[in-house]
């Protein structure tokens, strides 16, 4: 029954609601194709026996009558989310055997609308890096290959795991984490879909904190509509996080395949960097096209410190991830490497837990912070911020959505850029921004490059209006008419 | 602005992770190339600008302040490295 992999979620939940099969069926069609991928890597824990258990719980209730808006439909969960009694790690070895005693709420909340988890997938370490080549597990391996070779390419990162698997169909659909372009960029170099929603949209309770003023879950599926009705279970106001909203969760999947006619789509000018592939350049354009001939009306804008997001969060999101990660100390819970001493015990843990990356932006983090420089880092980082977003509010008087790509290059080889940290930080380029100033922003596969990689196109709403993001989304997905797959070579 | 490898050290001291004395020179290099290019904010005028603390303008949330839940040592002990009876087991820490 390997065929009910290469489903679209909608249409898995269709084809059990009609019994066309069961969750069983479609869950152990799951479980083989994810044995069969262990050369991507994309997974880190493998739960095959829970997904049955939860599988049958599902169609148990099928039965009965009684069944949640996922019900028995497989999804990968990336291991940032803490899933009680199921090893949760976030890429790193300092917790490497962590064993979590609580349910993250975005995964409780897929749980209760009756989903089944097939394990968990890999990341960056701690979800900071752009290649997945931080994760203590090594990198995932992107099940696209360029038609000019068959070098090994990065997914993507943070959330590479997530992305690999959705591409290669190894879940309907894959909780992800996006902190400056962990769901986005990931997305577009393995043609899926991806949403960050707003922050604050879903709850950061039980998700490993990385930057926590950026962190923000999302889904990744093969379409929009599948991204939409995933937002819709994971969403929702949660006291358990101080940051969570307290609004309501629109049916987001009601809003794809709406007309977008008339809305105004805005292009930020500053986003034509340079050294842009040309070919990116030219799908831009071709966006813009797609959505003037959807009815849209095409807008230019600017965002004038569009340059300074990526410098300013190199001080925002170290500086929180110094702090957050201040708690792996090896005491109550994670590696503990003894020392001569209660400090050399800290000092030996966090070296022999934490990655190169993580410590180095650990190390950042705390250099910004030290007495002396706040004031000239991370005091002038948060205005920059305050500007980035002023920025965004100005452009949203003029405008409903706005229309950028992606990321400023296809995939790349596995170790291309794992030598230079800003080289590997500018693929961050076009998705920061959004995380700075707290907007939703959506990745769309658009089109290949010509060595037949995916290429996406991002578009950013107003803070809550993920749903004009889901329709605009819709419409450029139906004119891509992107059908493209990866070729099975793992 | 340059970092040495005096300053890699106070930081790493601060940080508690453990870097090899070798090791010190090459992480004030990379430090330096990420803080050269972090220096561009500068360009920026801030003047008068509020700095923006949280992504979303909303109050922090009050709640009653009570015990929710615990009163479970075998949960809260899971995954300690070290423990005794119903305790952690840590470094000395007076001496």
């Amino acid at each position: 029954m390997s065929d009910l992999t290469t489903l679209t979620l909608k249409a898995a939940l269709d084809g059990l609601a009609d019994k066309s099969f069961s969750s069983v069926e479609i869950t152990q069609a799951h479980i083989e194709a994810v044995e069969a991928a262990r050369s991507l890597n994309a997974y880190v824990l493998e739960t095959p026996d829970r997904a049955i258990e939860m599988a049958k719980a599902s169609d148990a209730r099928r039965t009965s009558g009684t069944v949640g808006r996922l019900d028995g439909a497989p999804l990968g969960i990336k291991d940032l989310f803490c899933t009680k009694g199921v090893r949760s790690t976030a890429g790193s070895k300092i917790i490497g055997e962590f064993i979590p005693a609580y349910e993250s709420t975005v995964t409780a909340n897929l749980w209760r609308d009756g989903a089944v988890m097939l394990g968990k997938l890999n990341l960056d370490e701690f979800a900071m890096g752009s290649s997945n080549e931080t994760s203590a597990w090594g990198p995932v391996v992107n099940p696209w290959r360029s038609n000019s070779g068959n070098a090994k390419l990065t997914p993507g990162g943070s959330s590479g795991g997530s992305a690999a698997a959705v591409a290669a169909e190894l879940c309907l659909g894959a909780t992800a984490t996006d902190t400056g372009g962990s769901i986005r960029q990931p997305a577009s170099f393995t043609g899926t879909v991806g949403i960050k929603p707003t922050y604050g949209r879903c709850s950061r309770w039980g998700i490993v904190a990385f930057a926590s003023s950026l962190d923000q879950a999302g889904p990744m599926a093969r379409t929009v509509e599948d991204t939409a009705i995933l937002l819709t279970s994971m969403a929702g106001h949660d006291p358990k996080d101080s940051t969570s909203l307290a609004v309501e969760t629109p049916d987001f999947a009601a809003f794809v395949g709406k007309s977008v006619k008339g809305l105004r789509v805005g292009v930020p000018k500053e986003y034509r960097v340079d050294n842009m592939p040309p070919e990116i350049d030219a799908l831009w354009t071709q966006g813009i096209a797609w959505l003037k001939d959807a009815g849209c009306e095409i807008v230019e804008v600017s965002l004038p410190h569009t340059k300074y997001a990526l410098p300013a969060y190199y001080i925002v999101a170290p500086a929180e991830a110094s702090s957050n990660l201040a708690r792996y100390d090896g005491m109550r819970y994670g590696l503990r490497v003894e020392g001569s001493n209660l400090t050399d015990t800290y000092e030996k843990s966090r070296a022999a837990g934490f990655g190169a990356e993580v410590r180095r932006r650990i190390m950042i983090g705390t250099y910004v912070l030290s007495a002396g420089y706040y004031d000239a880092y991370y005091l002038k980082a948060l205005k920059v911020r305050r500007r980035i977003a002023d920025d965004f509010d100005q452009a949203f008087e003029k405008v409903d959505a706005l229309l950028t790509p992606t990321a400023p290059s296809a995939a790349f080889s596995l170790g291309d850029k794992s030598d230079d940290p800003v080289a590997m930080y500018l693929n961050d380029i076009f998705t920061v921004t959004v995380n700075l100033a707290g907007l939703p922003g959506m990745s769309v596969p658009a089109g290949l490059d010509a060595n037949g990689l995916p290429l996406g196109l991002q578009l950013i709403g107003r803070a809550l209006d993920e749903g004009t993001l889901f329709s605009l989304g819709g419409a450029l997905e139906k004119a891509a008419n992107f059908r493209s797959k990866p070729q099975k070579w793992w | 602005m340059t970092i040495d490898a005096a300053t890699v050290r106070k930081v790493a001291r601060l940080a508690r992770i453990a870097q090899p004395e070798e090791a010190l020179e090459g992480l004030a290099r990379e430090l330096n190339g990420i803080m050269t290019w972090i220096e561009q904010l500068s360009e920026v005028d801030t003047n008068g600008v509020e700095p923006m603390t949280s992504a979303v303008r909303m109050l922090a949330p009050m709640r009653d302040d009570v015990v929710t839940e615990g009163g479970d040592p075998e949960v809260v002990l899971s995954n300690s490295p070290k423990r005794a009876g119903n305790f952690f087991v840590v470094p000395k820490v007076v001496e």
